[in-house]
């Protein structure tokens, strides 16, 4: 071609420069593990289903939820969620309401009717589940999904365990518990209620099980002794919650104290105020900085006009119902120690709350196993001292919450898995924790939390109408887009605009992104301006 | 602020797209059909805010054009990182112009345009702040007294940088440079000189002038695509972090860029016939010093001993802005 003056050079590109030589750090993409998901004792992925629920795809987001937890409507509305104790939004307003958007799509499930997908396959392995509470039905549904027959031994006359028998109607009504139940049952998991099972290793030789997993639970309310006249009106916590699932309610009477701070202390208190009793007191040893219950219930509580009365114990309570109560004080350590101050107060019942112990009578002769503290130990693998039988929940030692229960459930589940097919189940290396100065969250739009309805004083007093009410379509979209989605990329394009050098490439949606390193210079604007924290710069070998 | 501001989407409209939005609402720069004007291989810097600038600029405008767009460059560091002879990283008609001529060159190129009937092809004409505030300052305010239709771009490092940061007309009290050093009892660049080309650019009363800046994308691409809605003369100044004249982290330029405009040292406004019509209110107001501290040409006013009387005076200089252009809701004391 002809050129012109002074011209000895065709046109060429700058794409023949590959920049990407002058760089010291490379960007990499990683996905880190948000901080809420590192504390769900069920292991949920809670950033997964919520990056879900953001763009409304409410069914994916309950899809996503079950993988780990088959009763997200119970779980929204009894775990504690220790996930939005250590959410990052916390440090900018409020912790996102996980809870809140869980029961969301819990809820939602029910009302539409979604169901879990079948199982893949048969394996033609039987396995016993004992208990049909949260752990029991956690790990028989896991089971289920992974293609075994599971059967459920349930004791009672009911499923649901603790959530049924430990949790009143007004933190969840029983139409909720009892949808969820019937969803894992109609995977094809046998359910036989009124069941006992009275030797382990007799049941499952009759009944050709090939593993079992136990979770009884803990339901022998523990004893203090209490001097106590004949015609003393004594009762224990468990028998008040259970005979509220019966046909006749517990009669407690007008005045009734409660002796524990746990939060089985607040159920029975704020049940006998629904009941009908015009005082309804809780007695504890310790302060409330020291109780066991949770925050939330304390408050609950209190404005339901229930009384405490700390650092006090019970000494004894006469034919009439007069309690001699003594009052402590804390020592230099911290400990209470009685005054020998006493004061008296008139109950009709007096209901003790101090924890329940788990009835271990199935594992009699059972050889290899271990029992320590009252309760089964296990090892990493929930497998106990004999191999086959697997255990969780409030019968191992663990913190006793419905959450860590399910969590247990999932863990033996899989790890009963493998070991029906001769393999150790290895679980998947954790990603590194998405921390809070990971973030750059100048991008985040500032979004107070939603307030959950909650029902007026006068009905909570008065009936077991639930107490808090769920979110709506409306403001749980919005509550699931205040996610931070901390450590897990949910492109939003900043490191494909804000590179120098179009060194990004953009996949396209669902796809992410790619940096192209013939270009890239490593400057490092991609990871400074990335709002979740999903970039690495790397050094390079030089 | 021109940007429309959506409510609540995770990010709204801070971050450069968003997976929740309609592809509509989302920023140029957020497409992967975007031009890339100014395309991979180029040679600025690592971290370079002027290459930033220069793209999310162009391809707004290419956007708003349909892509009929021819673009003048004045010699400085965009032209010389980009088209080192035979190479060019440009995605579009462009030619290049002397130091301090590129308005004349534009306004030659609009008149052929005219003259050839060709009234959907737009001229773009874009330099640093040297090439603007300085050497085609004449040049520059001739094209705006006769509204000739080009949209002038300046985007403003405030310093010759391919040169060797040599002090312009733009370089901001205090700032050391090669030619202001930081010595004797008022080190860095005198107080009190320069231009302020925007203000000058809006008393020539030409139909538009903005200012925008690197870390507020969507606010700077509705501010290139409202001047490409109007005929005449237009003048969009863009404030570029440098991290090489200013001694600033390669990774820091848009955040630098931020710190910029929250701290009010930098005003984003825009005006049409020299009456303001719009600010980008300040977010959450942070003090001179955090702006000031991450640059190495403001490092003396902070060691050996610190110097409050300069930082004072920078400090007035934001005071100013922010109530001269309503940086900050007198109501609420915050932006948006």
């Amino acid at each position: 071609m002809e050129k012109p003056f002074a011209i000895t050079l065709d046109v060429g590109s700058s794409l023949a420069n590959k920049t990407g030589s002058w760089r010291t750090y490379r960007p990499v993409y990683v996905d880190r593990l948000p901080p809420c998901n590192h504390a769900c004792p069920a292991g949920e992925n809670i950033q997964g289903w919520l990056f879900h629920a953001e763009s409304g795809d409410y069914e994916q987001a309950w899809r996503a939820l079950v993988q780990d937890n088959p009763m997200p409507a119970v779980m929204g509305r009894v775990c504690y969620h220790p996930c939005e104790s250590s959410c990052n939004r916390g440090n900018l307003d409020q912790s996102v309401g996980i809870n809140a958007v869980e029961r969301f799509l819990g809820d939602q499930a029910i009302r539409l009717g979604w169901s879990f997908d079948p199982p893949a396959s048969d394996s033609g392995k039987q396995v016993l589940v004992v208990g049909a509470g949260p752990s029991g039905l956690s790990a028989a549904y896991h089971l289920a999904r992974l293609g075994h027959r599971v059967t459920i031994h349930e004791a009672g006359p009911m499923a649901g365990g603790m959530m049924r028998f430990g949790i009143p109607k007004y933190r969840l009504p029983r139409a909720v518990l009892e949808a969820e139940i019937q969803r894992i049952l109609d995977l094809g998991v046998t359910l036989r209620l009124n069941t006992k099972v009275a030797n382990i290793e007799e049941t499952m030789r009759e009944g050709q099980f090939d593993a079992a997993f136990l979770a009884v639970g803990a339901h022998i309310a523990k004893r203090a002794y209490i001097p106590a006249g004949e015609a003393a009106h004594l009762l224990d916590a468990m028998q008040v919650l259970r005979g509220m699932e019966g046909e006749e309610q517990p009669l407690l009477g007008r005045r009734v104290v409660v002796y524990g701070g746990g939060n089985t202390a607040l159920d029975v208190a704020r049940t006998a105020k629904r009941l009908g009793a015009t005082d309804s007191i809780i007695v504890y040893r310790r302060t409330r900085e020291k109780m066991p219950a949770h925050d939330f219930e304390v408050e609950e509580a209190l404005q339901e006009g229930i009384l405490i009365k700390w650092l006090s114990t019970i000494k004894n309570m006469s034919d009439e119902g007069t309690l001699t109560v003594e009052k402590m004080a804390l020592d230099e350590k911290g400990f209470p120690q009685p005054t020998g101050e006493v004061e008296t107060l008139e109950a009709d019942s007096l209901v003790l709350a101090l924890g329940q112990d788990v009835d271990l009578s199935l594992l009699n002769d059972v050889p290899g196993l271990e029992i320590r503290d009252g309760v089964v130990q296990v090892g990493e693998n929930m497998m106990t001292g004999r191999p086959g039988i697997f255990a969780g929940g409030d019968m191992v030692p663990s913190e006793r919450t419905v959450t860590v229960a399910i969590g247990h459930g999932k863990k033996a589940a899989r790890h009963i898995d493998a070991w029906l097919r001769g393999v150790v189940h290895e679980p998947a290396p954790k990603h590194d924790l998405a921390t809070p100065e990971r973030l750059n969250t100048w991008y985040y739009d500032d979004a107070p939390k939603q307030v959950q309805p909650t029902l007026d004083l006068i009905r909570r007093q008065s009936t077991f109408d639930e107490v808090v009410g769920g979110l709506d379509e409306g403001n749980a979209l919005f509550e699931a887009r205040r996610c931070l989605s901390c450590g897990n990329c949910f492109e939003c394009d900043n490191c494909y605009g804000v590179c120098p050098d179009n060194a990004i490439v953009k996949l396209g949606p669902g796809l992410r992104f790619a940096v192209n390193y013939d270009y890239c210079k490593g400057c490092g604007i991609c990871n400074a301006e990335c709002p979740c924290g999903a970039i690495v710069m790397v050094p390079e070998a030089i | 602020m021109t940007a429309s501001i959506v409510k609540f989407y995770q990010t709204g409209t801070h971050t450069v797209g968003n997976r929740l939005l309609d592809p509509s609402q989302r920023s140029v720069q957020a497409d992967m059909r975007r031009t890339n004007s100014l395309n991979s291989g180029h040679r600025a810097c690592q971290g370079c805010g002027e290459a930033l600038g220069a793209r999310y600029a162009i391809d707004a405008a290419m956007m708003a054009t349909d892509n009929q767009l021819i673009a003048a460059n004045a010699t400085g560091c965009l032209e010389v990182f980009s088209t080192p002879y035979p190479e060019t990283s440009w995605q579009i008609p462009w030619i290049h112009s002397l130091f301090g001529n590129t308005a004349a060159v534009a306004t030659g190129i609009a008149a052929a345009l005219r003259v050839k009937g060709r009234q959907d092809v737009r001229v773009v004409a874009q330099g640093g702040d040297g090439g603007t505030t300085d050497i085609g300052f004449g040049c520059l305010s001739g094209m705006f007294e006769r509204n000739d239709d080009v949209l002038y771009i300046c985007y403003d490092n405030e310093a010759y940088m391919n040169t060797g940061v040599q002090r312009s007309s733009a370089t901001p009290g205090a700032a050391r440079t090669a030619t202001t050093p930081a010595v004797g009892t008022e080190p860095g660049n005198v107080f009190g000189q320069g231009k302020n080309l925007p203000l000058i650019a809006m008393a020539h009363e030409i139909p538009y002038v903005a200012t925008a800046i690197v870390s507020e994308l969507r606010d700077l691409e509705a501010k290139v695509k409202r001047a490409m809605e109007i005929r005449g003369a237009r003048y969009i100044h863009v404030f570029v972090p440098c991290p090489l004249g200013w001694g600033t982290n390669s990774w820091d330029t848009i955040r630098i860029a931020r710190l910029a405009k929250e701290t009010g040292i930098f005003p984003v406004i825009e005006a049409e016939h020299g009456e303001l019509t719009g600010v980008s209110k300040i977010r959450r107001q942070l003090p001179v010093e955090d702006y000031l501290k991450p640059q190495k040409r403001f490092a003396h006013l902070f060691a050996p001993v610190l110097n409050t009387a300069a930082i004072d005076r920078i400090q007035a200089l934001a005071d100013r802005n922010i109530r001269r252009f309503g940086l900050i809701d007198a109501t609420t004391g915050m932006g948006d």
